[in-house]
């Protein structure tokens, strides 16, 4: 389960088999927000081939107790399974911890257009203590308006928050800086 | 491993994709009877904390606040299932075993995690108190020289980051809110704060231990610094009051731990490997 691996981004492997079983998984989404791939999120970690053809893959947790992480497992093997690979390992792996510091330009676009705010900033600066920190406003998904209030940091599922827009009124998704 | 372990976890929704700790055991990854001994201490304060925390899905003041609260809980319950599948590495048990089939005097908790905390301003204290705590604790805990105990706390002290900022907003808001939110808020802390000391206690364990733990008495400084800060800017007073006798890490327990965990067993052991 834990093993050391590259704090920085993740990357499509270079071997070709490899790559053919990263794009086959990439598609997998999170099933709490279906138009963000594990790729978008920064959930795949890496590919690795074993010498008789059996593919590994490596996931990390977003939260400890996400409980989107075991389907996430299930839909991975079942997307290896429908590609031809009889066998497979999902390995979860819990360092480096997962950041929304991983997430790619393009999933935080498609989070925009879903409809959840995505997260502003970058997660290096959070955890300090002493006076309370400032943090930059969420615009609005619906509207554009930077006019919105917290109305919970703990949303409808551990990684989002609930805001409401004071300029359209709606309440929307924002996903925490993590 | 293609098909999920096969193990059927009841903490789960849909059997077969615990992390359980025949996984583990086959990724190389066990711990020693030393270093499960510690991860079964953090991971009980985490699940009997979840578990007095889930009381409140449904029942707290707004539901925002309920979704807060629940989510807090989900936290906790993560980390309590990876520490005890760590746990139960050394000697081949699952997450569940070590959680309903386990008696009483075999929990390490705290007495601080083990009452029920049915006031929202007990809870909220005790959250203060806690949280603060354990950030602290996983913040050095990442230097672990256990490498699967570092990685766990470095994800664990993302999330107690906001539970400490979830804690310390409620203090304010109840402390400077009216006179009724601020007498309920000081009372949870007169409530929980004899069990204060014991978050702080080395022992021999601790000792032998070595580098693969942290000190507790190390902790204290920054911990009560920072809780005492949050408590007077909101205009509360810190409690002064005799410590109570505690014993959580050597198995000695409150009566509400007996209580707890007759609900929270009870359908585990009635009908043993049930899923839903």
């Amino acid at each position: 389960m834990i093993e050391q691996i590259d704090k920085n981004l993740a990357q499509r492997p270079k071997d070709p088999e490899a790559a053919r079983v990263w794009d086959i998984v990439g598609k997998v989404t999170d099933p709490e927000i279906p138009v963000l791939s594990i790729i978008d999120i920064g959930i795949l970690r890496d590919v690795l081939v074993g010498s008789d053809g059996t593919p590994q893959v490596i996931i990390t947790p977003t939260y400890s107790g996400c409980p989107a992480m075991d389907t996430i497992k299930a839909d991975v093997e079942q997307a290896l399974r429908d590609a031809g690979y009889e066998r497979s390992e999902v390995t979860l792996v819990l360092a480096p911890a997962w950041t929304t510091d991983w997430m790619t330009p393009e999933g935080k676009k498609k989070l925009e257009e879903y409809g959840i705010a995505p997260p502003t900033g970058s997660a290096a600066v959070g955890m300090q203590r002493g006076p309370k920190r400032l943090s930059l406003a969420v615009r609005c998904p619906r509207c554009g308006s930077i006019k919105t209030n917290e109305l919970s940091r703990f949303g409808s599922t551990s990684c989002k928050a609930l805001y409401q827009c004071a300029n359209c009124q709606e309440p929307f998704d924002y996903f925490k800086v993590h | 491993m293609s098909g999920g372990s096969g193990f059927d976890s009841a903490t789960l929704i849909s059997a077969g994709y615990a992390l359980t700790s025949e996984e583990l055991a086959s990724s190389g990854v066990q711990a020693s009877d030393d270093v499960a001994e510690y991860a079964l201490r953090l991971g009980d304060d985490a699940l009997i904390l979840a578990q007095n925390m889930l009381w409140w899905v449904s029942r707290a003041p707004e539901l925002e606040e309920d979704i807060a609260l629940g989510n807090v809980a989900l936290d906790l319950l993560g980390h309590a299932r990876v520490l005890l599948t760590f746990a139960g590495s050394a000697s081949g048990k699952s997450e569940d075993d070590l959680a309903y089939f386990r008696e009483e005097e075999e929990f390490r908790c705290l007495h601080l995690v083990q009452f029920p905390g049915h006031d929202f301003g007990e809870t909220i204290a005790r959250q203060l108190i806690f949280s603060h705590y354990a950030f602290e604790q996983w913040k050095r805990l990442e230097n672990s020289a256990d490498a699967t105990i570092a990685a766990i706390a470095a994800k664990a002290s993302k999330e107690l980051d906001y539970h400490v900022d979830h804690a310390e907003q409620w203090t304010q808001r109840l402390g400077l809110g009216t006179e009724e939110s601020n007498r309920r808020l000081q009372a949870g802390l007169d409530y929980f704060w004899p069990y204060i000391d014991e978050l702080f206690e080395d022992d021999e364990f601790i000792e032998k231990l070595g580098p693969v733990a942290v000190r507790p008495s190390e902790l204290r400084e920054d911990v009560m610094a920072r809780i005492t800060t949050a408590i007077e800017e909101a205009g509360l007073r810190v409690p002064e009051v005799k410590q109570a006798v505690t014993g959580g890490r050597r198995g000695e327990h409150r009566e509400a731990l007996g209580h707890l965990l007759a609900e929270m067993q009870v359908l585990a052991r009635k009908h043993p490997g049930v899923t839903w």
